[in-house]
């Protein structure tokens, strides 16, 4: 469809977002550009048996990861989709989506103080063990906490790839007569099968870019990412050149990733909808109720366990003294500006993704264009740049320029706006899409454009859509310690930042009740995310 | 006919090409001022297509889109003197059945007193009275297309393009509408556009006809010669032994 023959400024905003965007992660390559220039033998010498090691374990656990969060997740999705009516099942798949917003820093916490050397079930494991429990540092502890991520949202994409296959499917299946057996060989496995390149990938790139996990969990150099051993690099050895070798060295892992991904079709961002149960006309047998019920209540236990262990220790601490002092009280009130910002400017940077990417799609005549281009698969790709990367190249850049510290906070919002930008686009482009689809032609046969489309006919629409994507971005923002473990100091500190250094001081008490306030308003959001998003629908 | 047809506003594809992917376009048609004209043809032969060019939804390549005789060509939608009422999404959900007819009036919806007067008048001519403040879903099909006649009355443009407006409303309701269309062109003078696949629609109120087939125009005529045994070949073939395929003449065609 042609819409003529003035500037559309959908399409105006959609190029100032993607500048913006390509100048935030240009910007980080020119620094990593300038400094590698400054020192190019101190980057090349870098190149050295620690920095091997630390790729060779970064894929390693990654691996492991996707290995012991995908498997699982196959039957345990398989299990819930044979299920689709049972008291509970809602909350299961509303708690399986928990831990896609929850912080990584909230999470690790909760898996120390269920598995740590002090954790509940310390004497449990050191009666099994024989010996005293070493507790859940360095591969062990990485692995559990990639798993209480990923084993939920592996389970949900897989069984919404389940709930693709159409009930006619399902009903010829019951009239054949068809069993348990016969039935998962010939209907639901070939549909995971499909699903399975895309979700493994995306489980791989979430574990190879992990960055909280491996700092607060993985134990010493011989438990190290790439992505650690970049802010280790710049905050404590002060080793810039060293710092370039290993970013670049992150940016082409990941681009390798990435490229295998998209040979595999993956979707490289995953998904805050819940799966709609579809009825189904197969029963399950007693045996397999039974097995079923033992797979998802183990699944259940994995997740529950740690939010659980999360809530009861944060309980524990002294938090009427915690809401009392002032450095809580700043980092909180930090923390939530920031975040609002962030999420501010992730909406209005994705709204502007959508608009111009749907406008350009409509007068598309030939091929797609590169910026059509740059507004959709495009904007998925900030992913693959993670936030310690992004900082890293701006810390370097800034460095000799001015005060690193005193940008911190446009840093910590732009960057935390940019990586949740894929999730608020996943909110709001099918919203906007829809709505387009059918008012466009309405919309240029009555004259409204401009202004008057958006109040009069897209912000009525979109309203539920941008407040979903608002409160997922706000959550993600807030959760962040990517980019405020480089900049962040005495003087910025956000909940998250505190949270670490008291896990550093060893005021273990006082992190875990940091953690629950924290987790408690990450989960809020979520939640009220959800909500508007099925309001939505329905 | 109507006594203005002398004045009222022709629509000319003038060569006009097009290509949508693979499939070619190429028409060079003229509408009678003032008259029905209904637009068949196989799915896939262009009618949308057509009404799409001279509507402004798609740019030929190459030709003109005369309106009135002017060349439209360069006009975006709203500006060319047309109205347009699709099979759906003629309304803003969101929109209460006032608002959406008010934009007929002003994109902006800052409407006058003469103008909620016009939009009175306009849903009382249309049978919606008391009904202004309805959401569209809280309407039935039949009343939404009301609707959206409503705005074409307000909005007043001499051409009306009707693209399978009423196509999945039941037989009856859709009878009404056509009546309703026919006494609105009659009052209003109105070149109507009509693409349908129905031939009982276009015996029903059509005056003209037009028969596309693969992107171009076949056969021209009026809708009495077309449903005759002389009608032409690819018309009888497509619309096939019907009530209408026969070719019989004692379906007297009835206008109201």
């Amino acid at each position: 469809m042609h819409t003529g023959h003035r500037r559309d400024p959908r399409v105006s905003a959609g190029t100032i977002a993607v500048a913006a965007v390509a100048l935030l992660v240009g910007g980080a390559f020119a620094g990593l550009i300038v400094e590698g220039a400054r020192d190019p033998s101190g980057a090349a010498s870098a190149f050295d048996s620690y920095l091997f090691r630390v790729a060779r374990f970064t894929l390693w656990q990654a691996l492991l990861s996707t290995l012991l969060s995908v498997v699982p997740a196959l039957f345990v999705a398989r299990a819930l989709s044979r299920h689709p009516r049972f008291f509970g099942r809602g909350l299961i798949l509303q708690l399986f989506a928990v831990p896609l917003a929850l912080p990584a820093i909230v999470a690790a916490l909760g898996i120390l103080a269920l598995y740590g050397r002090a954790g509940y079930f310390a004497g449990v494991l050191s009666a099994i063990g024989g010996q005293g429990w070493p507790g859940i540092y360095g591969l062990s502890g990485i692995l559990v906490a990639h798993v209480f991520f990923n084993l939920p949202l592996a389970t949900r994409l897989f069984l919404e790839a389940l709930g693709t296959v159409p009930a006619d499917q399902w009903r010829l299946a019951s009239q054949l007569g068809m069993g348990a057996r016969p039935a998962f060989r010939l209907i639901e496995w070939p549909t995971l099968r499909a699903a399975l390149p895309g979700v493994a990938g995306l489980v791989f790139m979430l574990c190879i870019t992990s960055f909280t996990i491996v700092l607060t969990l993985g134990g010493g150099p011989r438990a190290t990412t790439l992505e650690v051993a970049i802010y280790q690099a710049l905050r404590f050895d002060f080793d810039p050149a060293r710092a370039v070798t290993l970013t670049v060295l992150q940016i082409a892992l990941t681009f390798v990733v990435v490229l295998a991904l998209m040979r595999l079709g993956a979707n490289t961002v995953g998904d805050a909808n819940l799966p709609v149960a579809s009825r189904r006309y197969l029963s399950a047998g007693a045996a397999e109720t039974v097995l079923n019920a033992a797979l998802i209540m183990l699944a259940l236990l994995f997740v529950a366990g740690p939010m659980a262990a999360t809530v009861t220790s944060g309980l524990g601490a002294d938090l009427g003294r915690l809401a009392g002092e002032s450095a809580v009280r700043q980092a909180t009130l930090t923390s939530a500006v920031l975040a609002l910002l962030a999420a501010l400017l992730s909406v209005a940077l994705s709204l502007s993704l959508v608009m111009a990417r749907r406008a350009l799609a409509l007068r598309r005549v030939g091929a797609r264009t590169l910026l059509e281009y740059a507004t959709d698969t495009g904007a998925g790709f900030v992913l693959v740049v993670p936030p310690v990367v992004i900082g890293a190249g701006w810390f370097l850049l800034l460095r000799s320029v001015s005060d690193v510290f005193a940008i911190a906070p446009v840093m910590v919002v732009a960057v935390n706006a940019v990586m949740a930008m894929p999730f608020a686009i996943r909110a709001i482009r099918p919203g906007y899409d829809a709505a387009s689809e059918r008012h466009e032609r309405l919309c240029l046969l009555l004259g409204i454009s401009g202004w008057n489309r958006f109040r009069l006919v897209d912000w009525p629409s979109l309203r539920r859509p941008l407040a979903t994507g608002f409160a997922f971005a706000m959550a993600l923002s807030l959760g962040d310690l990517g980019v405020i473990a480089l900049f962040g100091s005495d003087s910025l500190q956000t909940l998250p930042y505190l949270l670490l250094a008291r896990m550093g001081s060893y005021r273990t008490m006082d992190a875990a009740g940091l953690a629950l306030l924290l987790g408690l308003v990450c989960l809020a959001l979520v939640l009220a995310a959800d909500w508007l998003g099925r309001g939505e629908r329905s | 006919m109507t006594l203005n047809s002398e004045t009222g506003t022709a629509v000319r594809l003038e060569k006009v090409s097009f290509s949508y992917g693979e499939a070619p376009f190429l028409i060079d048609v003229e509408f009678a001022a003032s008259k029905i004209t209904a637009i068949m043809g196989p799915s896939g032969s262009g009618k949308s297509t057509l009404l799409n060019l001279v509507a402004g939804f798609e740019t030929p390549q190459s030709g003109r889109v005369l309106i009135g005789g002017a060349d439209v060509g360069a006009e975006p939608p709203s500006a060319r003197p047309v109205s347009m009422v699709f099979q759906e999404n003629n309304l803003f959900a969101h929109l209460s059945v006032e608002r959406n007819v008010g934009l007929g009036r002003s994109p902006s919806l800052r409407l006058t007193e003469a103008d909620h007067t016009a939009i009175a008048a306009a849903l009382k001519r249309v049978g919606l009275a008391g009904k202004q403040q309805r959401l569209p879903r809280e309407l039935s099909g039949g009343e939404r297309q009301r609707v959206a006649l409503a705005r074409v009355l307000v909005r007043d443009r001499p051409v009306l393009l009707l693209d399978e407006p009423f196509a999945s409303l039941g037989p009856a309701l859709r009878d009404d509408m056509l009546d309703l269309v026919a006494d609105v062109q009659a009052e209003r003078h109105m070149t109507v556009l009509f693409v349908t696949h129905q031939p009982e629609d276009a015996h029903h109120i059509g005056q003209d006809m037009v028969f596309l087939d693969n992107g171009t125009v076949t056969a021209t005529g009026t809708v009495a010669d077309f449903f005759t045994k002389a009608g032409p070949e690819a018309f009888r073939r497509y619309i096939g032994a019907g009530p209408f395929g026969a070719g019989s003449r004692d379906v007297a065609r009835k206008r109201t």
